[in-house]
């Protein structure tokens, strides 16, 4: 059934009113959201870019065996057949000299100007790419393409990936178990303010159920009251993700470029993220709303 | 004339085994004017609050308007309500309210249109004889007055039935008999009235039907009776 406006509005009406009757309280409950959203905003920073660091990371887990420039393709075809041989390998991939160079100055972005030389005389060797079934195997799949002929050289990312990924595993953890605290607290403090207001206003419900209105009537001022809550209280965590990204995006992005490692792009994060903490913070509102009115309406 | 109010073999057991009532079989004609009677712990008060569905029956059946509430489900339970008034001892205004207000609110929260609720409300508070208060609050009321206002609550959404539980409980004897006289115009106007009561003085002069309860069950059921018994 489709609300009448009229009905809408007197809803929301007796929230704001309600609201503001229990100011202190509702500030209280505010402050609450506010606070664990802020951690929760800057932890999901961290670790949305440390996961897609890691992801770009384990995407480039790959041996390089770089073949000797005069290498003839028969064998060439039989140094492919042999990579394939060797244990734990899972996937051979040609890459002309032209290919790798393309890769890499893309890879490079907007600092590819600067490079645009090499495209007159390649210094990259032919190479076959290889993928192995774990990271972990890398190792030695390595080693033991150093001993085929006509390698000149194999490249492979060492143990970075996997260390990067315990630091990882173990932050978020401990994060998620910080936050989890957190927001359960907010959740509590909020059904403690609607349960004020209920009690205030426990004649009028009583009162509401004998003469006839349905429990989603009853329900929804307070519905509405945990929502505005919640989501007033995303608010400032919000503006404080804004600024603390562009800072972090703007000072240190560049150096972090440097080191190849790229950061995930201002307006992405922002977005998302404002975008998550205000879901967040409506959930929890409304979590905590609903839960304290639930055994009022049993009249 | 339809019945209101049907009760078949009804039971109530309380979880802490208390049996409240035992074996109600009962029919109340549509405009019927019934008392009932009994000592306190007779099972008054859960009979009246069967009839609302603020309790369901262990077993049996009621049936109001023709439909067994018995099996009603949670979600249906509002609209029975608005076919029913309730007016309680404590009258249960809303003190923030005006007259006015207090009875609109009946209307409002049921998602009355506005122009309706405006002309019914002054309807009842006119057949209650409360139109000059409108503006009063509860409190500027005495306890006759504020009973008045609670009745027009109850009756304002045209209820084919009115159960009230001792409304005349916290009344002097001169403004119970207003609230009688305010009782006699709703069922003159076909409204099922079903009170309980322990005004005695009441039940003698004003004859109705007189159904007493005792331990839980119907132990009288006299047309035009009398109290009957010694409190």
């Amino acid at each position: 059934m489709a609300m009448k406006i009229r009905t809408m509005r007197r809803h929301v009406n007796e929230s704001f009113k309600s609201l503001g009757r229990n100011g202190w309280m509702t500030f209280a409950s505010v402050s609450a959201v506010t606070v664990s959203l802020v951690l929760v905003g800057l932890f999901l920073m961290v670790m949305f870019n440390l996961n897609k660091i890691a992801g770009d990371i384990e995407s480039d887990v790959e041996v390089r065996v770089y073949l000797d420039q005069s290498i003839s393709q028969s064998e060439q075809d039989a140094l492919a057949t042999e990579l394939k041989g060797i244990k734990n390998v899972q996937e051979v991939r040609f890459q002309s000299k032209k290919e790798g160079l393309n890769n890499l100055l893309e890879s490079l972005g907007n600092d590819k100007k600067s490079f645009t030389d090499l495209q007159k005389e390649n210094p990259l060797p032919n190479a076959f790419i290889l993928k192995t079934k774990q990271p972990e195997q890398t190792i030695a799949v390595a080693k033991k393409a150093e001993q085929l002929p006509n390698v000149t050289d194999v490249r492979y990312g060492k143990g970075t990936v996997e260390r990067l990924f315990s630091f990882i595993r173990i932050a978020r953890n401990v994060g998620i178990v910080l936050i989890l605290g957190l927001l359960f607290t907010s959740v509590f403090l909020i059904a403690n303010t609607i349960k004020l207001t209920i009690v205030a206003r426990r004649s009028e419900i009583e009162i509401m159920k004998l003469v006839g209105a349905t429990n989603a009537f009853v329900r929804w001022p307070y519905f509405i009251e945990g929502l505005v809550m919640g989501v007033m209280g995303s608010i400032l965590p919000i503006v404080l993700v804004m600024v603390v990204y562009r800072l972090a995006y703007y000072n240190l992005g560049g150096d972090l470029q440097q080191m190849f490692i790229k950061l995930i792009p201002y307006h992405t994060m922002v977005t998302n993220l404002s975008l998550l903490l205000v879901a967040i913070g409506a959930l929890i509102g409304v979590w905590g709303s609903l839960n304290s009115v639930r055994k009022f309406l049993k009249v | 004339m339809s019945d209101a109010i049907v009760m078949q073999n009804v039971w109530k057991a309380y979880p802490n085994g208390v049996m409240a009532l035992n074996g109600i079989d009962l029919s109340v004609k549509q405009g019927e004017f019934v008392y009932i009677v009994g000592p306190s712990g007779a099972g008054k008060s859960t009979f009246i609050k069967m009839i609302f569905r603020e309790l369901k029956p262990t077993r049996g059946k009621i049936f109001v308007n023709s439909k067994n509430i018995a099996n009603l489900r949670e979600r249906q339970v509002p609209y029975l309500r608005r076919k029913i008034g309730i007016v309680f001892q404590d009258f249960r205004l809303l003190p923030k309210l005006t007259v006015y207000e207090n009875v609109a609110f009946a209307l409002e929260v049921i998602e009355e249109h506005p122009r309706q609720i405006k002309k019914r409300v002054m309807d009842v508070l006119d057949l209650v004889g409360l139109k000059h208060k409108l503006r009063s609050f509860p409190n500027q009321l005495s306890g006759g007055e504020q009973q008045r206002v609670s009745i027009a609550r109850s009756i304002v959404n045209r209820p084919p039935v009115l159960i009230a539980d001792e409304p005349t409980g916290n009344l002097d004897p001169e403004t119970s008999w207003q609230i009688m006289d305010v009782f006699k115009r709703i069922n003159d106007q076909g409204t099922t009235i079903i009170m309980a009561t322990h005004n005695r003085d009441i039940v003698n002069k004003v004859r109705h039907r007189v159904l007493a309860l005792e331990g839980g069950m119907i132990v009288r059921d006299q047309q035009e009776g009398d109290y009957g018994y010694e409190d």
